[in-house]
């Protein structure tokens, strides 16, 4: 298992290096100025030198040497110099953003919090309820609390967020007034009052997410458990007379979980991705809501930056799925 | 060679039928038999002959819904296993009764080691704590014939061979000392020389333990090699029943004939077609008031198609359920 996981890392090196040329070709041929949105009264020679200043009149492959240079020397030395107080970096040129002018890292880490509480929390919430509910319809398939199971994941998995979100706004803020339909980011949880706002501004949008995140999952565990619930060794389980307790929880459960926690795991980047929509419904800015605005903004070294980072997670977390593949399933053996 | 002594099990007149859309069918009806200590009885019949559901209906392994079992008695050392709870069901499946199951590739769980499957009864029913099971396990293991049994404690099932999984069933079946063994169709997955390792096996862990045996198979070849008895089962119901040697040397049922002259033999004229049954066994949407091969039966009369025969003795332990039979019966009175 580890010369595998090793030998999986080792590959993924170039894959990465691939992913992150193509992302940069990409909006290399993507039209759009970052000095589209300065004031047209700057006259042309100066916003050419703007450009010059932000390293645009070098050669596509310069640029893309220098990002790389940043993202894996410069930066992770910045990293490790705000940790331990050393002094690696030396002033090093950091990937700066062409919209704020600051270091985009920095931007990262000041949006990283709002969407893991919320879309993170909704992506826990969501596993929590859909495992027992994928379970139960699957044990007692066809009965009223599968079919309405069923309704609900139906509900949750077609009807878009974005009109989830927006029916919640309008029955709970604007007719109930129970939560507030805008996520204040400046919020300090520092007492119980606090915590009990953080918990009303986080509810709507992770109920939003949830619903949608425990649809899908819900039905991945139950067609799982209806898969081995039919299985021999469950009839042998019930010949050794085990508790259907033991049988369901024990023999079926361990080996429904193999495909769902898979699912479960390569879901988990899509998490750090930020849910573009509802965090622009409710107003969270979070990952997602950057990536926009930088997109908007032709803020190349933003988009380069963050769409990296999600690659960067998608490929460790596909990495983690076959490691808890083989871990959870003695069949499957890497060495 | 076993007559004397109690029945260990005792089964009346069970029926059991399935609810499905717009019906029910007939799976079992009215089958009864006993079972002595240490005997081997054969059920054999064709696919959908109600071999396998009859055995399940006995301690509750069918799904319900949809099966139903409908009347009868169960009695296994005088206690009526359809009256009981499902937790003495329980505590008997896997306790006083075990069970093999046909194919040893997916009977057993492919996510736990060996050892925990085997010591998994042992803990519930023998109550034994994990070391006296461990100890047990290896014993076991040791008794089906799997060499380095303490080290093939951890292994997982997919790391044995077909042959070798079967024993380890065969190991899950006699953890507690089961009184009674029932076998659905154990070896028909195995090819032939593992076939053979098995039923030798079987033989001899027969003789050393004393547990009398069900043996359900549609293999005429190994019921002649390995049964003390005979029942041959159709449409959900006994048809003959009798010794091995008397069901082999005096059939009397048309259904029995036709069964053993599909075997084919390698003596004598090299046979030009192989001989087969025409049709296909029913499926009784409503309890048979007829004789139920009569459809495919060469000699059937008449009277076939009037009534269901009862299953009349026609010698020692040798009774049959056909209308010619009770007719030359008669005759002969």
């Amino acid at each position: 298992m580890l010369t595998y996981t090793i030998r999986r890392l080792i590959l993924a090196v170039p894959t990465l290096l691939f992913i992150a040329l193509v992302i940069f070709l990409l909006l290399e041929l993507a039209p759009g100025d970052p000095m589209a949105e300065m004031p047209l009264t700057i006259p042309p020679e100066v916003k050419e030198k703007m450009r010059e200043a932000l390293g645009l009149g070098q050669p596509w492959y310069v640029r893309f040497y220098l990002w790389l240079y940043q993202f894996f020397i410069v930066e992770p030395q910045y990293w490790i110099d705000g940790l331990f107080g050393t002094n690696f970096a030396d002033g090093a040129q950091r990937i700066i953003s062409f919209q704020s002018r600051s270091p985009v890292f920095n931007t990262i880490a000041e949006r990283i919090p709002q969407t893991l509480w919320v879309v993170g929390m909704s992506y826990v919430v969501g596993v929590i309820i859909a495992l027992p509910i994928g379970i139960i319809s699957a044990v007692r398939q066809y009965s009223w609390f599968d079919n309405f199971g069923t309704f609900i994941s139906m509900v949750g998995f077609s009807v878009p967020t974005f009109f989830t979100g927006v029916l919640l706004i309008v029955i709970f803020s604007v007719n109930l007034g129970w939560f507030p339909s805008i996520y204040d980011t400046t919020l300090k949880v520092n007492d119980w009052p606090s915590f009990v706002k953080q918990l009303k501004q986080m509810a709507m949008p992770v109920f939003v997410l949830a619903l949608y995140n425990a649809a899908q999952i819900s039905r991945f565990m139950r067609a799982s458990m209806l898969d081995n619930l039919g299985q021999d060794y469950v009839r042998t389980a019930r010949a050794k007379g085990m508790t259907e307790k033991v049988v369901v929880l024990k023999h079926v459960l361990r080996n429904s979980l193999i495909p769902v926690v898979t699912v479960i795991a390569l879901g988990v980047p899509q998490v750090f991705g930020g849910a573009i929509i509802t965090e622009q419904v409710f107003k969270v800015n979070g990952l997602g809501q950057l990536l926009i605005i930088a997109i908007h903004g032709n803020d190349v070294p933003m988009v380069l930056t963050l769409t990296f980072i999600f690659a960067v997670l998608i490929v460790v977390f596909n990495l983690i799925a076959d490691i808890l593949y083989g871990v959870l399933d003695p069949r499957i053996r890497y060495d | 060679m076993h007559d004397g002594g109690r029945p260990v099990l005792e089964v009346q007149g069970l029926k059991t039928v399935f609810r499905v859309r717009g019906g029910e069918i007939h799976a079992v009806n009215d089958v009864s038999f006993d079972l002595k200590p240490g005997e081997l009885l054969g059920v054999v019949g064709e696919s959908g002959s109600g071999k396998s559901v009859t055995m399940m209906s006995l301690l509750g392994l069918l799904p319900s819904p949809p099966a139903e079992v409908r009347d009868g008695k169960v009695l296994l050392d005088g206690q009526d296993l359809l009256k009981t709870d499902e937790d003495t069901l329980r505590d008997i499946r896997g306790g006083k009764v075990g069970f093999i199951f046909q194919d040893p590739m997916t009977s057993l769980n492919p996510v736990f080691t060996v050892g925990y499957q085997i010591m998994e009864p042992l803990r519930k029913h023998m109550g034994m704590d994990k070391k006296a099971a461990k100890a047990r396990a290896v014993e076991l293991l040791e008794l089906v014939g799997i060499p380095g049994a303490a080290q093939r404690l951890s292994d997982y099932p997919h790391q044995f061979s077909g042959g070798m999984r079967q024993r380890v069933m065969i190991a899950i079946a006699l953890a507690c000392d089961p009184k009674v063994l029932i076998a659905d169709e154990p070896t028909t997955a195995l090819d032939v020389t593992i076939q053979a390792q098995i039923i030798e096996l079987m033989k001899e862990l027969r003789q050393k333990l004393g547990m009398a045996v069900i043996w359900i198979t549609h293999d005429l070849g190994v019921i002649a090699g390995i049964a003390d008895r005979v029942m041959v089962m159709y449409g959900g119901q006994v048809v003959e029943h009798a010794p091995v040697r008397e069901l082999f040397g005096n059939p009397q049922h048309p259904y029995t004939k036709a069964l053993l002259k599909t075997v084919p033999s390698v003596r004598g004229e090299r046979v030009r077609r192989l001989t087969i049954i025409e049709g296909q066994p029913p499926i009784l949407g409503a309890p048979p008031s007829a004789c139920p091969f009569r459809d495919r039966c060469g000699s059937a009369v008449d009277e076939c198609a009037r009534r269901n025969p009862s299953r009349t003795a026609i010698g020692k332990g040798h009774d049959v359920a056909c209308v010619l039979v009770e007719q030359k019966e008669a005759a002969h009175a």
